[in-house]
């Protein structure tokens, strides 16, 4: 069991900026995530991005604030459980919370805060009737592990990078591999994109634009696959395989949060704004792009703010009779629990002498 | 510079006629979250979710989807020939009484 003073939902930017605000206060956190890195919508969407609202940075890619982040949050240790998706929350009698993901990782916390911004980022599914009675039966919508195709009839659906790169990967691997897309062009890296070229040229992949799976089809488990040719005459055909894999990219979901008994409102969680951002569940708080408020405004720059005022919070809750007075950073300097120490410079105080005469 | 109107459809079938400003910056997403329209929104605009996909109604001429919006619906569901993605139109005074219509929520 992993034990914490704050455990953090949501390795966003407000999250990360949690652990250093937290760490101020000599709390420890630790973070979970559904994605496999640290950064949320800022490394998975968008790292490449600039932004410039960012107050004192005048221009930073999105990429480049979460690797500050990191950096800043290093002396604070903070612990990640990344790759899982925050399932189940239950209280204890002392008022601490146990979460659990859905690998079954439990978390024993004094305050939980959730900084999951628009949710867990699930795969994209196509709108075929049925189709969830495939899924682990040759259908899957993320490649786990390629040896599970060696020597399948695999159709790979999608038109970016991830379907171009698990195709050539797949070419190697699987007895056939099909490519399905909708379209004739596809938006990838240039090498993955003349890679398939040249696959398909030497008939290891099997490419079909423009078109698209209709119906999927197989007792119990994935035998063929409907497509239709979206050329005009939209002539159909039923592809063997065992397995279809349609990669189309991942989308946001609130996700099992939406079931903890928190006070939902547009997709968003409910917080008093007024004081700390805690939700209508002592203990349990929700700060960044995930709450909602009267005049909310979803900004990096917000959450932070958010993340700072919550720390406060959970202090007074795990220590309710410690008197507790904010220090500044350039006063108080970071003592991190690394033993590390960071500080300003310190003046002198030296008389200078005049000038000696010779 | 002024104010254009335009109609948007919501997904039970109800027609909005709205004031949209031409002098803002704005694009049609936007125009439906200010009126509190149901389009999510989730990625804030920049053509990586398709929660604000719509079916333009009217024959005006919105011009060529962009790369962006492109691939983007490639991956969306329910995209018809005259999809585009409403963060990716901005307000001008051409789309004076332009007509669109929500896609179904993935």
């Amino acid at each position: 069991m992993i034990t914490t003073d704050i455990l953090i939902i949501g390795a966003g930017p407000t999250g990360l900026f949690a652990v250093f605000e937290a760490g101020l206060l000599k709390l420890k956190c630790h973070i979970i995530d559904a994605l496999a890195q640290p950064g949320g919508q800022c490394s998975e969407l968008y790292p490449k991005k600039p932004i410039y609202d960012i107050p004192g940075f005048p221009e930073v890619l999105a990429g480049d604030l979460v690797d500050n982040l990191m950096k800043q949050i290093e002396p604070f240790q903070p612990g990640f459980t990344l790759g899982e998706r925050a399932e189940s929350i239950e209280k204890l009698e002392d008022d601490s919370f146990i979460v659990t993901t859905n690998k079954g990782t439990k978390h024993h916390t004094k305050i939980v805060a959730i900084a999951g911004g628009l949710g867990s980022f699930e795969p994209r599914k196509p709108t075929i009737d049925g189709i969830e009675k495939y899924e682990d039966n040759g259908l899957a919508y993320m490649i786990k592990d390629p040896e599970d195709y060696r020597g399948k009839k695999v159709v790979i659906a999608g038109g970016g990078d991830s379907a171009l790169d698990w195709s050539i990967f797949l070419a190697n691997v699987a007895s056939e591999v099909t490519l399905v897309h909708r379209r004739e062009e596809f938006r990838g890296a240039l090498d993955s994109v003349e890679k398939v070229e040249e696959l398909v040229q030497q008939d290891k992949i099997r490419l079909i634009t423009p078109a698209e799976i209709l119906d999927v089809n197989g007792e119990g488990a994935v035998e063929s696959v409907l497509l239709q040719h979206n050329d005009e005459a939209k002539r159909m055909e039923v592809i063997e395989c065992d397995a279809f894999i349609p990669l189309f990219g991942l989308a946001p979901k609130l996700g099992p949060i939406a079931d903890w008994g928190l006070e939902i409102e547009k997709n968003a969680i409910k917080v008093d704004n007024t004081l700390d951002y805690q939700t209508n569940i002592p203990g349990i708080y929700a700060i960044g792009d995930v709450n909602t408020y009267p005049g909310k405004l979803k900004l990096i720059l917000c959450g932070f703010h958010e993340a700072t005022l919550m720390c406060q919070s959970a202090y007074q809750r795990i220590f309710p009779n410690k008197r507790y007075v904010m220090k500044y950073t350039t006063v108080g300097g970071v003592d991190g629990f690394d033993g590390s120490r960071k500080e300003a410079e310190k003046a002198v105080v030296k008389k200078i002498g005049n000038k000696q005469d010779v | 510079m002024s104010d254009i109107k335009i109609t948007i459809i919501d997904r039970e079938g109800q027609r909005h006629e709205v004031d949209a400003p031409t002098d803002m910056n704005m694009n049609v997403m936007e125009v439906c979250k200010a009126y509190d329209l149901p389009v999510q929104a989730v990625c804030g605009g920049m053509a990586m979710c398709a929660t604000c996909q719509c079916y333009i109604v009217s024959d005006h001429d919105l011009g060529e989807r962009n790369d962006d919006e492109e691939a983007m619906l490639w991956e969306a569901s329910f995209v018809k020939d005259n999809s585009r993605l409403g963060c990716q139109i901005p307000i001008t005074e051409d789309l004076e009484g332009l007509v669109i219509e929500l896609a179904p929520e993935e």
